[in-house]
């Protein structure tokens, strides 16, 4: 952990492609002479990385950006300029302006059962128990299967008259074959496998963060004579605050984009009622081909993941670290 | 201990365990449900969803017969492979040079990469099929293996950078007294010292490139080269009436990946509780 505090103090003397300058930030690494130069070190380790990152990620984004001021096909260069019309053509949109408001309800019920749930799961496999490392092992399993898998399989699970489904379905007075098909109910069956697959993951996060907490903490609080609800609710909660923020930060960002599940599961549909942000710059990009439109739609995509994440991390994670995301601490 | 406090303690526990295994059964019953279900046809499968299958019908055997299953595995393991060693190897040069040389622009460049974990993957999902259209990389397994690496880098760079500056600086100076270059520190004493770590990353990695979808859904048009995830899918929608046999086949992509859990569930868990924890 020595060299990063250098940073400071050699940033001024310091050109980073300038091998032989002698700067008082290259003093140290004067012993490696007649070595590869300090430049030629820089260059050579750090070229790979950069160059599939600017042409494979920034690029595209940028390309993004400005396709999404032109009516384009996606063939030859975007030569239409329309400025800001796709844009509020988007916002015109009942489809467009419904995935904004679906995105929401997911998140609110991501928000109020799916993280709550593996919370409370969590604190569980936090007790002594038999076999609570073969529990943890079964609740986390579902995270290693590709959304495709899981969507499928519950497309079965669903089907009429074939599925297990069926039963359920029964039970509870509805009509298995139609839980993906009723635009009344199809949202929370998403919803629903989508949480199958991710709780263990936020259960296994917050384990984690349980796990770092010192036991003699909550065990002063109840022998002060607190409840172990009360233990649970002034103790242990608020030192999981970085992780559960953490948490919230990723189910957002995980919603922007949430699509192969969608994708498969109902394709958007019925009439739109499961489409999400990345379902419609889907259809309107690779099926009709209205890629200007499209790239509108994925720029409001970055937009509010870019938005809410800088927002996120002035108001809710600063005072957690530095900078939660770019500063991991010594998890291991 | 008092015998109210032993039967309270035993009721308490009951209880966890019924919680416990009533969600287990969410989970598990899904896929058992599967499993048997990929040996019924769809007469059992409606008569008889959870039961023993009577008689068992060969769904599983026809599908390994069949070239095309093996084929979409070998083209994931492929994918999967070329990715992580692509994306582990140049983070890793990138992580080294981030924790461990002080240089102008270095704060901007990590702060970029950082960003990056960020960028939803769909937002880049259109420009970057224009621009693979462009290179000619459509229908190219380096059409997926190089944007997966690309997209991969951040967490990656994150996580080995971390790593890299919990080795001490007396380390390298011994190495260059030693008479190692950057170069020979970084291959013969950081990279072998940073094993644990590396084996995290590739273990995220393989996972992450092992479930994408949509990447290989948009570059290959041609069926010799889909990858398991869109296999499924085009199987389901070319079998949507024999539920039975697309059972099956969703069973057997599962069991790669939940075979590579039971070997690598340290390193998943690991890597994932900390590169995402404060």
């Amino acid at each position: 952990m020595t060299r990063p505090s250098t940073v400071s103090d050699t940033r001024r003397g310091d050109t980073a492609t300038d091998p032989p300058a002698p700067g008082p930030g290259t003093a140290r690494k004067r012993g490696r002479q007649p070595r590869p130069g300090r430049g030629t070190v820089l260059a050579v380790f750090l070229a790979p990385a950069l160059t599939l990152f600017l042409l494979l990620v920034v690029a595209p984004i940028l390309v993004a950006a400005y396709a999404s001021l032109y009516k384009w096909n996606g063939f030859g260069l975007p030569e239409n300029f329309v400025g800001l019309d796709n844009y509020t053509r988007a916002f015109a949109d009942p489809t467009f302006r419904g995935d904004l408001w679906r995105g929401l309800v997911l998140v609110v019920l991501s928000l109020a059962v799916q993280l709550p749930a593996a919370l409370a799961l969590a604190m569980l496999l936090n007790q002594p128990l038999r076999g609570r490392a073969f529990y943890r092992l079964i609740f986390f399993a579902p995270y290693v299967l590709s959304e495709v898998t899981t969507a499928v399989l519950f497309t079965l699970v669903f089907s009429p008259n074939r599925g297990l489904g069926e039963g359920v379905a029964q039970w509870l007075g509805a009509d298995a074959g139609t839980v993906f098909a009723d635009p009344d109910t199809v949202l929370f069956a998403v919803f629903l496998v989508v949480s199958w697959k991710y709780f263990g993951l936020y259960m296994m996060l917050f384990l984690a963060a349980r796990q770092g907490i010192p036991k003699e903490l909550s065990e002063a609080a109840v022998t002060d004579g607190a409840t172990a609800w009360q233990a649970f609710r002034h103790v242990t909660l608020p030192l999981l605050g970085p992780t559960i923020r953490i948490s919230v930060f990723l189910s957002v960002i995980g919603t922007i984009q949430l699509f192969d599940m969608v994708w498969v599961l109902t394709g958007g549909g019925p009439i739109h009622t499961s489409e999400t942000l990345a379902v419609t710059m889907y259809q309107y990009g690779f099926r009709r081909f209205e890629v200007g439109y499209a790239s509108a739609i994925s720029m409001v995509m970055f937009l509010l993941s870019l938005v809410f994440a800088l927002f996120y991390q002035r108001i809710v994670l600063r005072r957690d670290t530095a900078g939660a995301i770019t500063n991991q601490g010594g998890q291991r | 201990m008092t015998a109210t406090a032993v039967r309270a303690q035993r009721t308490r526990s009951l209880v966890l365990h019924l919680i416990c295994i009533a969600v287990g059964a969410l989970i598990v019953v899904p896929v058992w449900f599967g499993v048997l279900g990929g040996f019924k046809d769809n007469g059992q499968l409606s008569s008889n969803p959870l039961g023993w299958p009577d008689p068992w019908v060969p769904n599983y055997l026809d599908i390994l017969g069949n070239g095309v299953f093996w084929r979409q595995l070998g083209n994931s393991v492929l994918i999967a492979v070329s990715s992580t060693l692509i994306v582990v190897g140049s983070a890793a040069m990138a992580a080294f040079v981030f924790a461990r040389y002080a240089f102008r622009g270095r704060e901007f460049l990590v702060t970029l990469f950082a960003i990056g974990l960020m960028f939803p993957f769909a937002v880049a999902i259109l420009p970057l099929f224009v621009l693979l259209r462009g290179m000619g990389l459509l229908d190219n397994p380096l059409g997926v293996i190089l944007p997966q690496a690309a997209f991969g880098l951040p967490i990656t760079i994150i996580i080995l950078r971390q790593f890299f500056r919990t080795i001490p600086a007396e380390v390298e100076e011994a190495a260059v007294l030693d008479g190692c270059g950057s170069f020979g520190f970084f291959w013969r004493v950081l990279l072998p010292m940073a094993r644990p770590a590396l084996a995290t990353v590739s273990v995220l990695a393989i996972v992450t490139s092992w479930n994408n979808f949509m990447l290989p859904l948009v570059v290959f048009s041609d069926q010799s080269w889909w990858t398991l995830p869109v296999g499924v899918q085009a199987f389901q929608g070319q079998y949507a009436d024999d539920t039975a046999r697309v059972l099956a086949y969703v069973v057997l992509s599962m069991l790669p990946a939940l075979g590579f859990y039971a070997v690598a569930e340290r390193q998943l868990i690991g890597g994932l509780t900390g590169s995402v924890k404060g």
